[in-house]
């Protein structure tokens, strides 16, 4: 069996209500899922042995603007083993903004996770740390987002005295 | 030709005081390298032998400021850096000058975005602009020859009895 295949398979049979669907463009796969089962399928696909995918590259965030689920999450993973990147996505909308962390699956996730808090203002539930990671702490926007203006608010940012 | 020339006669000249500090001043700035992104690279350049920021009396980068009359910002300073970098310029002693070296310390350059400082003129006093992204090497010596121009012209008792900048206590972000 190919492998995504055996992936989308695997992810139907243990979640058949958070599975949401799977597609393929330009070869790398990505499934979509609910974000209330996601450490248990990211759980799955880490330690599963046929899948092993030991890697978190990166958790970004995409800002829909309009849609009715605003953010989508995206998980990049790679597995050594079958040397494969695989995608997740998750919605979370606007008016639950949160979604459970991955850190406890994946160490790397903490600090991608906290960039995604501190640019998308998506909050991570059970984040061992979740604090700001670029911006300033008392700082109260998101940046990321697409109704932040490009050249910022003015005064939202402090300097010092001359 | 220079001091030698007086040499053959009775072995002393007249001048003032100002003139001889303002002299001793501007041959010997001690740089605090700022570097902050790719324009320390042009930086370190000018130290090297091709350029050898030497000639000019400039060549004891020092990396505390304590020690320095010459903070060359290199590079993009961000809203959280500037915090930083106004907390290094307190710290160094008077009489002391600013070079905004390159595009996005003067002016923000091509980062026109949420996180970066328009121009550190915001929030530091700037002596010499220097153009270019980065400058060239060639350019911050000129920017160097520039504020010894400046230095040239000032007077010792321009910097007597300055009181104490204030600091503030920066509570870290």
């Amino acid at each position: 069996m190919e492998l995504k295949e055996l992936i989308t398979q695997k992810l139907q049979e243990n979640f058949p209500d958070s599975f949401i669907s799977s597609n393929v463009y330009m070869g790398d796969l990505s499934v979509e899922v609910d974000k209330k089962d996601i450490v248990k399928i990211c759980t799955l696909l880490k330690e599963n042995s046929e899948l092993e995918f030991i890697l978190c590259e990166d958790v970004t965030a995409i800002d829909w603007s309009k849609r009715k689920d605003r953010f989508t999450v995206v998980y990049h993973i790679f597995s050594f083993k079958h040397n494969f990147r695989l995608r997740i996505k998750a919605n979370v909308d606007e008016s639950d903004c949160t979604i459970d962390t991955v850190s406890s699956v994946w160490n790397t996730a903490n600090w991608e996770e906290r960039e995604v808090y501190d640019m998308f203002g998506i909050s991570f539930n059970n984040h061992p740390d979740l604090r700001r990671m670029y911006m300033p702490e008392d700082f109260e926007h998101y940046p990321l987002r697409k109704d932040f203006p490009l050249t910022g608010i003015p005064g939202s940012l402090s300097l010092p005295k001359k | 030709m220079g001091l030698e020339a007086h040499l053959k006669s009775d072995g002393f000249i007249t001048t003032t005081i100002d003139a001889v500090i303002a002299w001793s001043r501007q041959n010997s700035v001690w740089p605090m390298p700022m570097g902050i992104s790719c324009c320390a690279i042009e930086m370190m350049a000018v130290a090297d032998p091709k350029y050898d920021i030497a000639r000019f009396g400039s060549e004891v980068m020092r990396f505390t400021p304590r020690q320095c009359d010459l903070m060359i910002v290199a590079g993009t300073v961000t809203y959280k850096m500037s915090h930083v970098v106004r907390k290094i310029y307190d710290q160094m002693p008077d009489p002391k000058w600013v070079i905004a070296m390159g595009a996005c310390t003067s002016t923000g350059g091509i980062y026109r975005t949420y996180s970066v400082v328009q121009g550190i003129d915001q929030f530091l006093p700037v002596d010499v602009y220097l153009a270019g992204c980065p400058p060239r090497p060639d350019n911050l010596l000129h920017a160097l020859i520039q504020i010894q121009k400046k230095i040239g012209k000032t007077k010792a008792r321009d910097f007597q009895n300055k009181p104490l900048p204030e600091l503030p206590i920066i509570q870290n972000n």
